[in-house]
Order: structure tokens, then C-alpha cells, then sequence
């Protein structure tokens, strides 16, 4: 095993252009647990921690531009008010000390269906920042998951950073697992109004190959809002339309058994994150618009 | 490969060092220093918890390359640790033969004095916090990190500073008993 030390963005492509089969690593949530149990073997070894640029973050008008090792920490506590969704998905990311460590490039690059990150950028919009020697280009968060454990990257790609669609409304993010610390969700789920655009967006976690949208679930949540005057008059969810939401959210699953949870629990346990989700954004939306507007 | 890194406020090297090892392999085989546990080596368990440039990590999952020419705190030098920020300056480090050498129990095995220990160390053993150890030397240095951040923190932020540590033998209750000591004693003083 070789262990290279890029000091520049530039000199990290160079490399990856020369090893494609290098695997970066940051914080090393994934890539030394399967190093330290003798399942991977990589020829080449990526550190990304001398590059600082990974560590930053620029809030834009419209985005925030998260560099790939920005970490949960930092995440949780600077742009809880700019990526709400994500700053909540953060902080049940395993214990403190890897969130001290750990980032969002990583739970991209590994892209395991039960990366804590994934449903919350998918409610909230996101596009994963790719660059490699040939180029830089940005993939829409809901083409960047292919496969288990796969993703749109070519082998000579790294991800720089993540730009992710600043919260214009209210944002959740709830997890099942048996604890509150160092948990593997057996299942999440997250939901992000947009007021702006009078549309609601999810992210479902570990309860398929990838991580998913549940777009029929949207799509009948937005007719049913927009319809109903929802928006306009920020009445009351009726339970009818949320059992409807949290139907056609279960219904987006494909979950497998495995030791975390059975199939069955887990599209049940989706539909119920989705019901509850809803509720507390959507209480979340009337109240502020009540603040906002002064009515009653 | 060589890594050059200061643990413990010293300048140190390791040589022969395997690119996939981990910097809690560096500390324990390569520089003798075994105060960092060796448990799960995946950071489920927060026993390998050391400080790498103030910040608290898991041991287990830095590759030793990434250490190069970063700083690094291990329970063996959280005393000196503790003095230096307490005193602000004087910090002399701790040598390896030290840290080696390092017990907690100093004049008094029961109650650690004339031990140097840090403050939440003592508050540690005080509270009756260790029962079989192995655990303690994660959870010290967590909860000193901590104590450091947040000198008066609520039952809630000592949970959430400790998650990242398990321990199979106390319940915690103990160690959260240390934690509050140490806080307190902190707040009055002592």
C-alpha cells in the first residue's frame, strides 16, 4: 500500500488521475474500519485532511457550498439556520467523536443507503460537486446514488464539495435506530417544505438499494396543497391527506430484512416518520406564518 | 513510512510505520504508550478517544499518515494537559519514558494523591467511576474536552459529550457523578 499526501486540490486530482483505484480518505469513518478488519486492501491510500479548502463552507444567495470535509460538528452548529435538515440528520450521526471527524463527501462516496446525510439533501436539494483532471461537473443529487454502496462518480473523480438549497421553509429529519448515539438507521427519513415553490421534497434512508425520493408521495402532497389553498391559508393537514402522504411514502420503499429490521417494519416505520414529519414542518410553516402575518 | 508527530507536547517519530495502520496502532505498539484502548477498532466504542489538534477522535479510524506533523493528546498526557491550560503557560510536556512509566496511583493508591493527576482524573477516581478501567481512559479525555468547552454543563450535555463512550461495567451513573464533581469542583475552585 502506497499512502499519498496531496498538500493541493490540484495535486489530489493529479493523483487520482494517475491511481484511479486510490481511495480518498478523511475521516476515516468507513474507509479504516474496513482496513482495520482486513476487508479492504486498497493499493493507494488518499489523504484529503491536509487540503483545508474541504473544511470550508460559503452560504451563496440561493445555496450553501459545503466543502466535501466540512464536519458534522461544524455542520450542527454554524448552518442549523441555512440547512436546517441536515444539521438535525447530522447530530445522529454516530457519536461526537466521529462527527468531529466525519463529512458529507464521505457519506457520498461511500453512498450506502443508510448514510445519514442522504435523505436530508435529498429533501432539501442538492448537487454533488465532482471534479477531476478532465474536468469539473455537478450531479443532481437524485442521479448521484446508482447502485448499493455505488454512485455516479468516474474513477478518476473526486467530490470537492456539495451545494445544497438554502431552507426556504420548514425542515425534518427522523431516524429509527435502538438508541440515540452510535446507531445504523434502520430506517430514515426526511421532509423539506418550499414555500417558495409551493412544493414539499423527502429523503428516504436504508429502506432501499439507494437512497430515495418518494416522488409519487410528493407529487400528491403538492396537488393536494395547492388544490385545498393549503399554502394560502395555512390551515390544519387534515389526517385523511397525511395518512394518504405517509401511504404513498411507504409505498416508495424496497426495503430488504436484515439485522436491523424486516422489510415489513421498515415501510411501516417510513410511513410513520413520513406522517410525523409532515406535521412538525408543516405546524412549523403555520406558525411562522401566523408570526409573520399577524393572523390568528 | 516515518510519521513525525508531537504526542503529548514532545516531538515524536515512529518508523516502519504500515501505510493502512491506524495512529491508536502507532501510539500502543509503535511508542509504547497502551493508554488508549484497543476495543472495537470501528469508533463504536470511544475507548482509543484521543485529542488530535485539540479536537476529540476516535484513534481507531486516523490512518497514522494523517497524523503527520499534527498534535496529539493521549490520556498519559492529560495531566500535563490539564496543568498547562489551567496555568496558561510552562507546558513541558510528557516524554515517553514518562508516560510509559505513568500511574495513577502515586503516594496513595486508594485516592490517588501525590499521583498528578488531572482534575477530572481525580474527580474520577473520587466518584468510584472506574470499575474494571477499560473504558476510563476514553471517558477522561472526553470529558475533559468537555469540561474545557462547557465548564458548567447539565446532565443532558455530559450524555451527549459522552455517547461516543461505552462502558459494559458502571451504568454510568458513576462516571456522571465524576463528571458533575469535577465540574463543581472546577466552579468553586478546588
Amino acid at each position: 500500500m502506497d499512502f499519498l499526501r496531496p498538500a493541493s486540490w490540484e495535486e489530489a486530482l493529479a493523483a487520482k488521475a494517475e491511481h484511479p483505484a486510490a481511495v480518498p480518505i478523511a475521516g476515516g469513518t468507513d474507509v479504516m474500519v474496513e482496513i482495520n478488519f482486513d476487508h479492504r486492501r486498497p493499493e493507494y491510500l488518499m489523504d484529503l485532511n491536509r487540503i483545508r479548502d474541504l473544511e470550508e463552507w460559503e452560504v451563496g444567495a440561493d445555496s450553501v457550498r459545503l466543502g466535501a470535509s466540512v464536519p458534522y460538528s461544524r455542520i450542527m452548529e454554524h448552518l442549523r439556520a441555512e440547512l436546517p435538515g441536515l444539521a438535525l440528520a447530522a447530530h445522529t450521526v454516530a457519536s461526537p467523536q466521529i462527527r468531529n471527524r466525519g463529512g458529507v463527501g464521505g457519506n457520498l462516496g461511500t453512498a450506502s443507503p443508510a448514510g445519514d446525510a442522504h435523505p436530508a439533501l435529498l429533501a432539501a436539494g442538492a448537487e454533488v460537486e465532482a471534479e477531476s483532471v478532465r474536468g469539473s461537473r455537478r450531479i443532481p443529487i437524485d442521479a448521484f446514488y446508482t447502485g448499493v454502496k455505488r454512485n455516479a462518480l468516474a474513477p478518476d473523480e473526486l467530490i470537492r464539495a456539495v451545494h445544497i438549497r438554502k431552507a426556504d421553509g420548514p425542515q425534518q429529519f427522523s431516524k429509527v435506530g435502538t438508541r440515540n448515539a452510535m446507531v445504523i438507521a434502520v430506517c430514515a427519513f426526511g421532509l423539506a417544505l418550499h414555500p417558495e415553490t409551493r412544493t414539499v421534497r423527502t429523503g428516504i434512508g436504508s429502506a432501499a438499494p439507494t437512497p430515495v425520493r418518494a416522488r409519487a408521495a410528493e407529487e400528491f402532497l403538492d396537488a393536494a396543497l395547492e388544490e385545498g389553498g393549503f399554502w394560502d391559508s395555512g390551515k390544519v393537514i387534515t389526517p385523511s391527506l397525511a395518512k394518504r402522504f405517509a401511504d404513498l411514502c411507504a409505498a416508495a420503499c424496497n426495503p430488504i430484512d436484515d439485522v436491523r429490521g424486516t422489510a415489513g417494519y421498515r415501510r411501516h416505520a417510513v410511513g410513520v416518520m413520513a406522517r410525523r414529519t409532515l406535521t412538525w414542518t408543516w405546524e412549523s410553516y403555520r406558525g411562522a406564518r401566523r408570526t409573520t402575518e399577524g393572523a390568528a | 513510512m516515518r510519521i513525525d508527530f508531537t504526542v503529548n507536547g514532545r516531538r515524536q517519530e515512529a518508523d516502519d510505520v504500515w501505510e493502512g495502520e491506524s495512529l491508536l496502532y502507532v501510539l500502543r505498539e509503535r511508542l509504547g504508550l497502551p493508554g488508549s484502548k484497543n476495543a472495537c477498532e470501528q469508533g463504536e466504542c470511544g475507548s482509543c478517544t484521543v485529542r488530535l489538534d485539540g479536537v476529540p477522535v476516535c484513534a481507531c479510524l486516523v490512518a497514522a499518515g494523517q497524523v503527520q506533523g499534527r498534535d496529539v493528546v493521549t490520556v498519559e498526557g492529560l495531566a500535563d494537559f490539564a496543568r498547562q491550560r489551567s496555568r496558561g503557560t510552562g507546558a513541558r510536556g510528557t516524554s515517553l519514558d514518562e508516560a510509559q512509566e505513568w500511574q495513577a496511583h502515586g503516594s496513595d493508591s486508594r485516592t490517588g494523591e501525590g499521583g498528578g493527576l488531572s482534575p477530572v482524573q481525580q474527580a474520577f477516581i473520587d466518584a468510584g467511576a472506574v470499575q474494571c478501567g477499560f473504558c476510563t481512559p476514553g471517558l477522561l479525555v472526553a470529558a475533559d474536552e468537555m469540561l474545557e468547552r462547557n465548564p458548567d454543563p447539565d446532565d443532558a450535555d455530559i450524555r451527549e459529550a459522552l455517547s461516543g463512550n461505552l462502558c459494559r461495567c458502571t451504568g454510568y451513573e458513576k462516571i456522571m457523578d465524576a463528571v458533575r464533581l469535577a465540574a463543581a469542583r472546577r466552579s468553586e475552585g478546588v
